[in-house]
């Protein structure tokens, strides 16, 4: 579902990765300061590798060789960010909407089972600097869900909130992802998150590929990182 | 005298420096916001000469400003002859010579209160927008243009008050004719060189005390009540 190689220079951190992964859920494992950021949005096309290709279920977003580079807005890989994002000046329905209006699909039922599954019914005509932490993240993830995604990227999207508060969104995201229709990237540096909603485990360290398992760290054998897993079975 | 009503020709004075400074106003703000982005977020060669032309009115003497109009914008002038013959547009002499006048001398303030607003705009929130699937256009007039919203309107009230208290490059310019360019400014200049004047020009002093308050006093509102939606 994840096909990476990039490599980029940023300074003195130079990312050198290179993963496949084939399970619904992978997750990209690692410190802080590891690289887990940049890797995201090389895939969202935030950050454009110096060399590399990237491919997304089937589809190929980014080729150095073959001069591909899909613009940002053209990649629907829909990212749930860290510090949700929501625009100050839209109600909570107007972001729910954003996407969704720019990928030109009416609200409809989605838009219903969304607000239900993340519990945001009441929460729609406030604004997003009235709501608590945990509401504004449930209102990124409902933002992502329903812009029409190819694939989904959560990019630590619990790092900023409390324990109870993780408590809180940890079972929308574990109905979510079973009930996910389009592959799923879970950035995170807590394993509990991770053991929870991942398959596969990409754990990476200094810009690098650690290994690649159904857990975190060192897999049950050393696996070359750019061999082909599917750890579901 | 009756301090409180006032003359035909203070009347003509204050509606054409309404007239003026929201016609010459408006009219900059398309341009203006086009300049400020362009300065908060492009690079290009000769950024610093479009930085110094647009600030040039703030520093020049404003009889230079005007005067430089009227080279180009004047029947002769390089523009204003084009202008003419095209579309017998004539800018020198007329009101609408002292709305570019006004506009010249507001669009530095303008500009630069809008500038400030764009480099201060989350880029973070234009990021969450692409992903979303907005192109830059969708993510300039969706995200970026209601969040600096405040500023442009700070700007345009800045330019708004020096357009309505434009004198030297207006009257350089476009002269002092009554009815057609003598503005607020060039009637209490004037009343000041006529014997018996000194009555009126404190009435539109007066006036353009209340005006210039009440635009601060509108624009502050806004701002407030702007910035309470957008919230932090």
């Amino acid at each position: 579902m994840f096909e990476v190689t990039a490599k980029k220079k940023l300074g003195d951190f130079s990312l050198d990765m290179r993963f496949d992964s084939k399970a619904p859920v992978t997750a990209l494992f690692g410190p802080s300061g590891s690289g887990k950021t940049s890797v995201a949005n090389a895939i969202s096309g935030l950050l454009k590798p110096d060399e590399g290709r990237i491919v997304v279920g089937d589809q190929v977003l980014f080729d150095s060789k073959a001069r591909i580079n899909v613009p940002v807005h053209r990649r629907r890989v829909r990212v749930i960010f860290q510090e949700s994002r929501l625009f100050p000046h839209l109600n909570v329905r107007q972001n729910l909407l954003f996407g969704r209006w720019l990928a030109r699909k009416s609200a409809g039922n989605e838009f219903d089972e969304v607000v239900h599954l993340l519990g945001i019914e009441k929460l729609l005509k406030r604004r997003p600097r009235t709501l608590s932490g945990g509401e504004r993240q449930r209102v990124a993830i409902g933002r992502a869900l329903l812009a029409d995604p190819a694939a989904l990227l959560m990019d630590e999207p619990l790092a900023s909130l409390d324990q109870a508060r993780k408590q809180e969104i940890l079972p929308y995201l574990e109905k979510l992802v079973a009930g996910a229709r389009v592959p799923i990237l879970y950035v995170s540096h807590a394993r509990e998150e991770i053991e929870r909603l991942a398959q596969t485990v990409v754990t990476i360290e200094d810009g690098r590929v650690k290994s690649v398992g159904a857990t975190i760290g060192e897999p049950q054998q050393a696996v070359p990182a750019n061999r082909v897993l599917n750890l579901r079975s | 005298m009756d301090w409180f009503t006032l003359s035909p020709e203070e009347w003509d004075a204050i509606r054409l420096s309404l007239r003026v400074a929201t016609v010459g106003t408006l009219f900059s703000v398309p341009a203006g916001l086009f300049i400020a982005y362009a300065l908060a977020r492009w690079r290009f060669p000769g950024k610093f000469l479009v930085d110094g032309l647009v600030h040039l009115p703030l520093v020049l003497p404003p009889v230079v400003t005007g005067y430089i109009l009227l080279l180009l914008f004047g029947r002769h002038g390089p523009i204003g002859a084009f202008l003419y013959e095209r579309f017998g547009f004539v800018l020198a002499f007329r009101w609408t010579g002292a709305a570019l006048a006004a506009a010249v001398m507001g669009f530095p303030l303008l500009v630069r209160a809008v500038r400030l607003s764009f480099e201060a705009a989350d880029r973070r929130l234009e990021d969450a927008a692409r992903t979303l699937g907005a192109n830059g256009i969708t993510v300039f007039f969706t995200v970026v243009l209601p969040l600096a919203l405040p500023g442009i309107l700070a700007g345009f009230v800045l330019a708004f008050a020096k357009a309505l208290g434009e004198f030297g490059a207006t009257i350089t310019f476009v002269s002092n004719i009554p009815g057609e360019t003598r503005t607020l400014p060039t009637a209490i200049y004037t009343y000041t060189q006529v014997p018996g004047g000194d009555g009126p020009a404190a009435q539109l002093a007066a006036v353009a005390v209340i005006l210039s308050l009440i635009a601060l006093v509108v624009s502050e509102y806004l701002a407030r009540r702007m910035s309470a939606r957008i919230g932090g």
